[in-house]
């Protein structure tokens, strides 16, 4: 399996976990404490597992595929409060779009790593900055 | 009128600093031409025909004097010397060099405007009734929540990949100015007993598949606006299709799903939404409503307009296609036509555009509209100072007395400009306008809406013209489709197609014979083109058009 890394708000880390996630349609009553799921599943089918999961993965197969940011503010509003992660072809510009709409971090592949180094993603690190919708919302800005 | 908080100018300001980035990223390689696409068009950055293409919004249509000569100053000074107002209150620049485009979005940013959303498959640039705020016949001004839904779509974190581009209109007033039906999300604002609320439309569009938007809430609280549209958009951002962009609208969404299922899940997701406002964006909606308190208006403001009225015809018949009923006692609506005979439809040059700015300052309260039909409104004019005004435009070429008249034609860019046009539309539109303006006939047939585009995207908005032009590509020939008896107003209509196309060059001569045939079936000259082609059906506009008799034939 080819490295990925890691982006948070302070920069790039090296992906050191080696859980495996679970599919939706694997899940069983013995649930999986990861799980991933596509832009196209249903979380509401999550809701009597969230309590478990401690990580969940959302597959972005293409940057212009905007689901997963949906998917993400609905498991928040479902009280999921475990680490949310983005997964896939997710660009340095959708960082800030992604932590506002409920991710914790980044997944990327190496190869998209070094076309877009740490620098341009902490170039979005101020997401909490400027966010009308924290704005509308009475969230103060950090 | 809305001025920027510091909060919206760092927003703006910080978006200009990260496209430049983008711009130098792009330059170095380390974003690719497929990733930098979506990033350029958030920022309304098009590659056309010949060059880039600059879309700067004009939120709701409404601008201030300063922000006119602003759009002025980077037409000459990055473009060509003129900009180009379309159908969706935009203004398009159709020549800067990628380089200079950082600067014009600062330059923008100097006087409170962006070119944000622009284009993308996003929330576009939200329009509004472009008589906002002096029409007699509004229940509310539009712009308060046009603002709000500006505020809250721009830069949504969930919205900015969306299966399609989506848009939204607001009209407060009955008589629909904004064509909502014709939009993703359209809202009309109305009141319930004593509340002012939202009806709420969906899935109107034009395009390739036509459709009037439909009733989602006949009322909607205006407390519950922000989440139930943003239950709306999460809705179609999951259900949208994604396999092919032509099936990807919200229309077509709502076509395949049924309103019913639309509206369950809407309602499913509203109060998860529901929850994540806690009131401030009411508090917000206020703060900005009192910055669209109307002008202070003078008394005594008609002055001896009517003396001049009755002395001068030319004047005369300026007042009475140009200007509409104002709520104010002496005022008037006045709207500027950008559709002189001949001239490209909406554009308008820079000397034009400090022309518009000044009077807007000496005459109009510092303010102007642009509407959808691709003119210019003083919105605010005491009727005592319209003789100078019109004195004014006629030296700048701005004089055409002809709103809503034959050559007050939409035209989209077409293939003088456009990478999708297949046919063109700006010389069609300066050859009817022409033909008209020599037959001497214009105002005798009264009010009479054309409409052309030139691809099936229909820019132009053809399926509501009364007259609509389609013009597409038949094995290398412009072909152009006529459709018949569209309505943009409260009850939309789609036009219904009258038969086969006309070549470039026929195009002309068969609008000309639509309209005479109008002047010989109507009862009375009060009788609109539409009123008659709905009293008679489509068959002798038809006969009109395809029954030549052969002797015209063979002389042809």
């Amino acid at each position: 399996m080819t490295e990925t890394v890691i982006v948070r708000d302070d920069g790039f880390a090296a992906n050191s976990a080696t859980c495996k996630f679970s599919s939706l349609a694997e899940l069983g009553p013995d649930s999986a404490t990861a799980v991933e799921i596509g832009p196209s599943d249903d979380v509401a089918a999550l809701a009597p597992h969230l309590g478990h999961i401690s990580i969940l993965r959302i597959a972005f197969p293409s940057f212009a595929d905007g689901r997963g940011f949906t998917l993400a503010r609905r498991l928040r509003a479902m009280g999921y409060t475990g680490t949310l992660r983005a997964f896939g072809h997710v660009l340095a510009d959708q960082y800030a779009m992604a932590r506002r709409a409920g991710f914790d971090e980044v997944e990327i592949d190496a190869t998209l790593a070094a076309r877009q180094p740490e620098a341009h993603w902490l170039a979005r690190a101020d997401w909490r900055a400027n966010d009308y919708q924290g704005r509308l919302r009475g969230q103060a800005a950090g | 009128m809305y001025r920027y908080t510091e909060f919206d100018r760092d927003f703006v300001r910080s978006r200009v600093a990260q496209f430049r980035a983008q711009v130098e990223r792009r330059l170095d390689g380390s974003l690719t031409e497929e990733e930098f696409k979506p990033l350029r068009l958030m920022n309304g950055l098009y590659l056309q025909l010949h060059a880039y293409m600059l879309r700067v919004a004009i939120p709701y249509g409404t601008l201030s004097a300063d922000q006119m000569r602003q759009l002025a100053m980077i037409a000459e000074r990055w473009d060509k010397g003129y900009g180009h107002f379309t159908t969706r209150q935009n203004i398009q620049f159709n020549w800067p060099k990628l380089a200079a485009v950082p600067d014009i979005l600062d330059a923008l940013a100097d006087v409170g405007m962006h070119a944000i959303q622009t284009s993308g498959n996003t929330i576009r640039n939200v329009t509004a009734d472009h008589f906002a705020g002096a029409a007699a016949d509004e229940v509310a001004d539009p712009r308060p929540v046009a603002e709000l839904i500006r505020q809250w779509s721009t830069d949504h974190p969930e919205f900015q990949f969306l299966p399609r581009k989506f848009k939204l209109a607001v009209t407060g007033s009955p008589e629909d100015r904004a064509v909502t039906a014709a939009h993703d999300i359209g809202l009309r604002l109305v009141r319930q007993d004593g509340e002012l609320g939202a009806q709420v439309l969906v899935g109107g569009g034009l395009g390739r598949t036509p459709m009037i938007g439909k009733v989602l809430r006949d009322f909607l609280p205006l407390p519950d606006l922000l989440p139930y549209l943003e239950a709306i958009v999460a809705t179609y951002n999951l259900l949208g299709r994604r396999d092919n962009k032509y099936k990807a609208r919200i229309k077509i969404t709502v076509h395949e799903h049924g309103l019913e299922e639309i509206r369950d899940l809407v309602e499913a997701e509203f109060p998860a939404r529901k929850a994540l406002f806690g009131g401030i964006d009411q508090e917000m909606l206020a703060a900005i409503t009192a910055q669209f308190a109307p002008p202070a208006f003078e008394t005594d403001a008609e002055g001896d307009v009517t003396a001049w009225y009755h002395a001068d015809p030319v004047f005369r018949s300026f007042v009475d296609t140009n200007t509409a009923p104002h709520r104010a006692p002496g005022y008037a609506i006045l709207t500027v036509s950008l559709k002189a005979p001949g001239e490209t439809p909406g554009d308008a040059t820079a000397e034009q555009m400090r022309v518009l700015a000044d009077l807007a300052e000496r005459y109009g309260h510092g303010e102007l509209r642009i509407s959808h039909e691709q003119n210019v409104i003083l919105p605010h004019v005491p009727c005592r100072y319209l003789k100078a005004i019109h004195d004014a435009l006629r030296e700048a070429g701005l004089a055409s007395a002809n709103v809503g008249l034959v050559s007050d034609i939409i035209a989209c860019p077409g293939m003088d400009y456009c990478a999708l046009a297949t046919a063109r539309s700006i010389p069609v539109a300066q050859q009817i306008a022409k033909r008209f303006e020599e037959l001497k006939l214009e105002h005798e047939i009264g009010p009479l809406k054309i409409k052309i585009s030139g691809c099936i995207n229909a820019c132009g908005h053809h399926h509501v013209g009364h007259i609509g032009i389609l013009g597409l590509d038949r094995a290398g020939v412009e072909n152009y489709q006529i459709t018949l008896g569209g309505d943009g107003g409260p009850d939309a209509v789609i036009g219904e197609r009258a038969g086969p196309g006309f070549a470039y060059d026929e195009i002309t001569d068969a609008i000309e014979r639509l309209v005479l045939a109008y002047l010989d079936l109507r009862e009375t000259p009060q009788e609109t083109f539409l009123q008659v082609y709905n009293r008679t059906g489509s068959a002798p506009f038809r006969t009109a058009l395809y029954d030549r008799d052969e002797d015209s034939a063979d002389a042809a």
